[in-house]
């Protein structure tokens, strides 16, 4: 919104501010001026305003104008609704208000023999043409130019009719079903009963407080007018407007609520403006009221309001004396409300002398403490409603920055979520590995929910996404992860490491439920290329070391990993079915990873092998974190024995682990897969299997005839599963 | 024989066993002088010390035995003599380790780049909702969360926006299919703030709150350089006694100063939000230029950076309906709001918005 400063400080003709301070002071205090712009020539600056939703009221040159007399305790201009006299008239207009819960006034003035014209600057206070250059307003007619001049100097829309194609008078009422109007944007509409019309006797003449219609439009021809001000309740002009896609200056107010007591002056600047160029009144202005929606508006109740509520909300200022009782009568005052101080009218119920209500006065103004008003609300604040309102309202015409920085007393010990800990010790863990986190959209397209979600069916559809490949509240990580990683492969960054921590949600579109997450996705070699070493690429077993450290943080006492033939169709589709594995702790999945199935790398333009998985962290954090436990050292010495083995394919390391693990001997510290390969020597479907086995006793140097039984043992034990002695 | 040089003594008066030591001597000085590697020094050590045919081994078997019973004496004392010499060159011949000529035909390359290993980077939204949690863990605030997907209650009416109210026009909502035929409080969508969560933490607990809430939100917003459909933010809420508008702006004032350095200064304007009053927004001095005016301010110095307020009473009355205990003539309050995306990308110089969401490994890297 634009407002000029000469128009502004015609209302404030003592205002000593230069226009840059008063810029600056009514920006601390809420009216927001977001540029000023020198209009040279002696025609001050145009400032261009950010007003808050709920200051309608000072969104135009009058009520910008109320603010700063406020601020500087000045004496406001009025504004003018001095008309000449009417003529006559035999038989007032008439108008009807029908829907009387959304019409609360409706004022008409009848003007015969007027001229339509181009505008200019009429008299002082109508400088239509100045200002409308000033502003860039464009001009239309003298009458249009009018109910805009009227909008831009006190926000009041009004509009004015060809009385000439009114037939009978005005009715405010409800739309009937299969009404047409055509309305000034040229629209032929069909009106939905719901929808609030200002019509005649016959037909619908305009939306109300929306949009005027094209029939009973100002014409160069018309020669007699009717002035309409109203004041319509903002739901229904909302609900009207949203129906028919419609967001005008009028129904801007309207919906945020107009001053219910602006019709008859906003009826007479029109009027005077339009006479300006010729024609005269006829008859008194009609003006209908509804006694119901007044009581709501201009003559709600006075609130109750007392300074200590006022300190307890607001605390302490700068300044030592702070806010007193001259502060809130000053400011509200400044504002247009009316203060009655209770204890004051108390005392003067006992004819207590005028001085005796001063000292009152003085002595509340000191201590103040128990001041308390009520407080009458002026028609165009209905913002205002609350005790809260009118204490806002003090600070910030006060200043805010006039408050001290103070801090509050300490309230209780900081608790933690009960996963807190979890969650930052699976993103330690993950980051170590050197995965890079990042942060993908919350949707994906329903084809990628339809591949990705662990329960299938239960991906809930936004109703109005962004867009149909974000049509759906992602029922997985892994769509993103796959996005994330496949933009790195196009951009030619190669060596990708990334994850993400976040929600999933599945469920129906009544109830949807979230749970924690982490996906990641890699590709390229590992590790990172140097000149000194060989480059290898990343494979399974790499992203399986990360699901074992991610693991490792947990107390768990089963954890595996298997995989499932392809026919069993368990394996998610997204995966490569022998390239991947199923992850379980303690008989329950908790993840899924491994090589992207080859299916969706070409669907995706991803020539390279990716590696992806996801683990459901709400079931890892039912599990309660590892807690570390330190054990002895063995000081004695521990021996390596390594077994040369050889297996059939079908034998996997599982097999090897577990049945040495049976053996159970104490001394056995360790055991692992040194090396696997495949050797021309050995059988087409044989490998070799490098075993070493380390023993070491807490308390003594092992014997050798000691450690020969074991050594037999071993060996007897992986060839029960299967493996025999290379010779 | 190596050891055939050492010849047999016929004389074994002083002056003869003088000189054959001494010539023995001067060969085992020689000798260790022109060692050169470890190879050399066991070599030496074999010839001197081994024990079948190393010289002082003939030495004590040829001279020791031959001599006389009188001579014995002065031939064991100039044997162990040499002996020690010989030990100590060894000595010293071992721990003076390889030549510098050994070791420079070892030489690398020290220019060439080290090799790295991967260090993940924290995201910088999830390194900045760390930072502004700990600011706040520091004041007594615990982390509270809450749903993405949230009840039309919970995220606009609960927090004072009535239905059909204009203010919900300031937050366009993404929202969940099939949910026309619902009671408009019981509809689901994606959150638009994170203020929801300060009504669910109020039903579930009495007064005192100090809560601070991070979390993801999303609004049905085209993308730009600034704007992003799907956003984090940072929320907070203090309730108590005696809670005022003045210990808002200490800790606001408190938590920025933390964040972005000692001298930034703040500075609070009125504002509107359905949820508070009063209603504030917040300006930091401008970190880039300390406030003297720059491209990045506007020239204005200032840059607007949070929202802010007093509860309003109408969302004590809401969190009433369960806790009786919020009531606004007894318990106050105040809550503040802070887009984390912007202040990530004022920290470390983010331009574009999207960068956050995209995966590029190039610029997360640059978080490590």
């Amino acid at each position: 919104m634009k407002i000029l400063t000469d128009w502004l400080r015609s209302y404030l003709p003592t205002l000593p501010a230069s226009d840059a301070q008063l810029a600056e002071d009514l920006t601390l205090r809420g009216i927001a001026v977001e540029g000023i712009y020198d209009l040279g020539s002696g025609n001050g600056s145009v400032y261009e305003m950010d007003i808050t939703t709920n200051r309608v009221d000072a969104m135009n040159h009058f009520g910008v104008a109320r603010e700063a007399a406020a601020i500087y305790g000045l004496d406001l201009e009025p504004l003018d609704s001095a008309l000449p006299d009417a003529t006559p008239s035999a038989n007032p207009f008439s108008v009807r208000i029908e829907a009387e819960d959304a019409c609360g006034r409706f004022t008409a003035r009848v003007l015969r023999g007027i001229t339509i014209g181009e505008s200019r600057d009429w008299f002082p206070g109508a400088e239509v043409a100045t200002y409308f250059n000033l502003l860039e307003q464009k001009k239309i007619s003298n009458a249009v130019d009018a109910t805009n001049f009227v909008w831009l100097a006190m926000g009041q829309p009004t509009h004015v009719f060809d009385l000439d194609k009114i037939e009978g008078g005005i009715v405010v009422r409800r739309a009937r079903k299969g009404e047409k109007l055509k309305t000034l944007d040229g629209i032929e509409r069909t009106l939905d009963p719901e929808d609030l019309v200002v019509a005649d006797h016959v037909k619908p003449l305009g939306l109300a407080g929306v949009m005027g219609g094209w029939d009973t439009m100002i014409t160069p021809a018309t020669t007699n007018v009717l002035v309409e001000a109203a004041w319509f309740e903002p739901m229904a002009v909302r609900r009207t407007a949203r129906r028919h896609g419609l967001h005008t200056d009028a129904s801007h107010r309207f919906e945020r609520g107009a001053d219910f007591n602006a019709s008859p002056v906003a009826s007479a600047i029109v009027s005077r403006i339009l006479l300006a160029n010729g024609g005269h009144i006829e008859g008194d202005l009609v003006d209908v009221r509804v006694p119901a929606l007044e009581a709501r508006t201009a003559r709600r109740r006075p609130i109750a309001l007392a300074l200590s509520e006022v300190h307890r909300i607001l605390g302490s200022t700068i300044d030592k004396e702070g806010i007193t009782v001259s502060t809130v009568e000053n400011v509200l005052n400044a504002l247009g409300c009316e203060l009655a101080s209770q204890q004051v009218s108390k005392l003067a119920s006992r004819q207590v002398s005028e001085s005796a209500s001063q000292q009152v006065r003085e002595l509340a103004s000191q201590g103040g403490k128990n001041a308390r008003w009520q407080v009458t609300l002026p028609s165009w604040r209905l913002d205002l409603e609350r005790e809260i309102d009118l204490t806002e309202e003090v600070a910030r015409v006060y200043g805010y920055n006039g408050f001290a920085n103070t801090l509050p007393a300490f309230g209780e010990g900081v608790r933690a979520l009960p996963w807190a800990e979890h969650e930052s010790a699976v993103r330690r863990t993950i980051l170590a590995a050197g995965f890079h986190e990042g942060i993908a959209s919350t949707f994906c397209s329903a084809a990628d929910a339809a591949l990705t979600a662990p329960q299938p069916g239960l991906a809930v559809p936004l109703g109005n996404p962004l867009s149909e490949e974000a049509g759906v509240v992602r029922p997985s990580l892994v769509p993103g992860i796959l996005t994330m990683v496949a933009g790195n492969l196009h951009r030619d960054v190669s060596d990708v490491r990334l994850f993400e921590l976040g929600t999933v949600f599945s469920g129906t579109t009544e109830k949807v439920e979230e749970r924690s997450a982490l996906a990641f996705g890699a590709a390229g070699a590992v590790p990172q290329q140097s000149a000194l070493h060989p480059a290898r690429p990343i494979e399974f077993h790499d992203l399986k070391g990360v699901v074992e450290q991610v693991l490792s943080r947990f107390h768990a006492d089963a954890v595996y990993f298997d995989r499932f033939p392809a026919e069993d169709g368990l394996t998610p589709a997204w995966l490569h079915p022998y390239r991947s594995a199923r992850v379980a702790v303690e008989g329950a999945t908790v993840g899924w990873f491994g090589q992207l199935h080859p299916r969706e790398a070409t669907a995706r333009k991803l020539k390279e092998t990716v590696l992806v998985g996801e683990l459901y962290l709400d079931r890892l954090y039912k599990l309660a974190l590892r807690k570390p436990a330190a054990r002895d050292i063995s000081r004695f010495q521990p021996v390596r024995r390594d077994f040369s083995l050889i297996l059939d394919e079908t034998i996997g390391w599982e097999k090897i682990d577990q049945a040495l693990a049976g053996l159970q001997i104490p001394e056995m510290v360790e055991w692992r897969a040194r090396e696997v390969f495949r050797d021309a020597k050995l059988g087409k479907r044989e490998y070799s299997l490098l075993l070493g086995v380390t023993f070491q006793a807490p308390d003594r140097t092992m014997r050798e005839e000691e450690l020969q039984s074991y050594q037999t043992r071993v060996v007897e034990a992986v060839g029960k599963a299967g493996a025999r002695l290379r010779t | 024989m190596i050891n055939e040089d050492i010849p047999n003594l016929s004389a074994f008066d002083d002056e003869s066993l003088d000189k054959a030591f001494a010539a023995l001597a001067t060969q085992a000085n020689d000798d260790a002088a022109a060692l050169d590697g470890p190879e050399a020094v066991e070599a030496f050590r074999l010839e001197w010390l081994g024990r079948k045919q190393g010289r002082l081994n003939e030495v004590s078997s040829r001279w020791l035995k031959a001599a006389p019973p009188e001579a014995k004496k002065p031939v064991g004392e100039r044997f162990k003599t040499l002996k020690e010499l010989v030990e100590r060159l060894l000595d010293q011949a071992s721990s003076a380790g390889p030549t510098d000529a050994a070791l420079a035909a070892e030489a690398i390359d020290v220019t060439l780049p080290g090799t790295r290993r991967l260090m993940g980077a924290e995201h910088p939204i999830t390194r900045t909702l760390n930072e502004l949690t700990q600011i706040f863990a520091a004041l007594g605030y615990s982390v509270g969360v809450g749903p993405e997907v949230e009840t039309d209650f919970y995220n606009f009416e609960s927090m004072n926006f009535p239905p059909g109210h204009p203010a919900r026009d300031t937050q366009d909502t993404l929202v969940i299919a099939n949910q026309e035929r619902r009671p408009l409080r019981d509809r689901l969508l994606l959150r638009t703030h994170t203020s929801p969560v300060q009504m669910r933490t109020m039903e579930s607990q009495p007064p005192p709150v100090r809560i601070i809430i991070p979390g993801k939100v999303h609004r049905n917003d085209a993308a730009d350089a600034t704007h992003s459909p799907i956003f984090h933010q940072v929320e907070g809420l203090c309730v108590d006694t005696n809670i005022t508008f003045s210990d808002l702006k200490g800790t606001l004032d408190h938590a920025m100063k933390a964040l972005f350095g000692s001298s930034v200064k703040t500075r609070f304007f009125p504002s509107f939000f359905p949820f508070t009053e009063p209603s504030a927004d917040v300006q930091i001095s401008c970190i880039f230029c300390g406030g003297k005016g720059c491209r990045k301010c506007k020239q204005s110095g200032w840059i607007e950076l949070l929202g802010c307020g007093m509860v309003d009473p109408a969302v004590f009355a809401f969190a009433a309906e369960k806790q009786p205990a919020y009531d606004p003539k007894k318990i106050s309050g105040f809550a503040f709001g802070m887009g984390v995306e912007r202040i990530a990308m004022m920290k470390y110089g983010i331009s574009e918005i999207g960068q956050f969401y995209a995966g590029d490994m190039r610029f997360l890297g640059q978080f490590v």
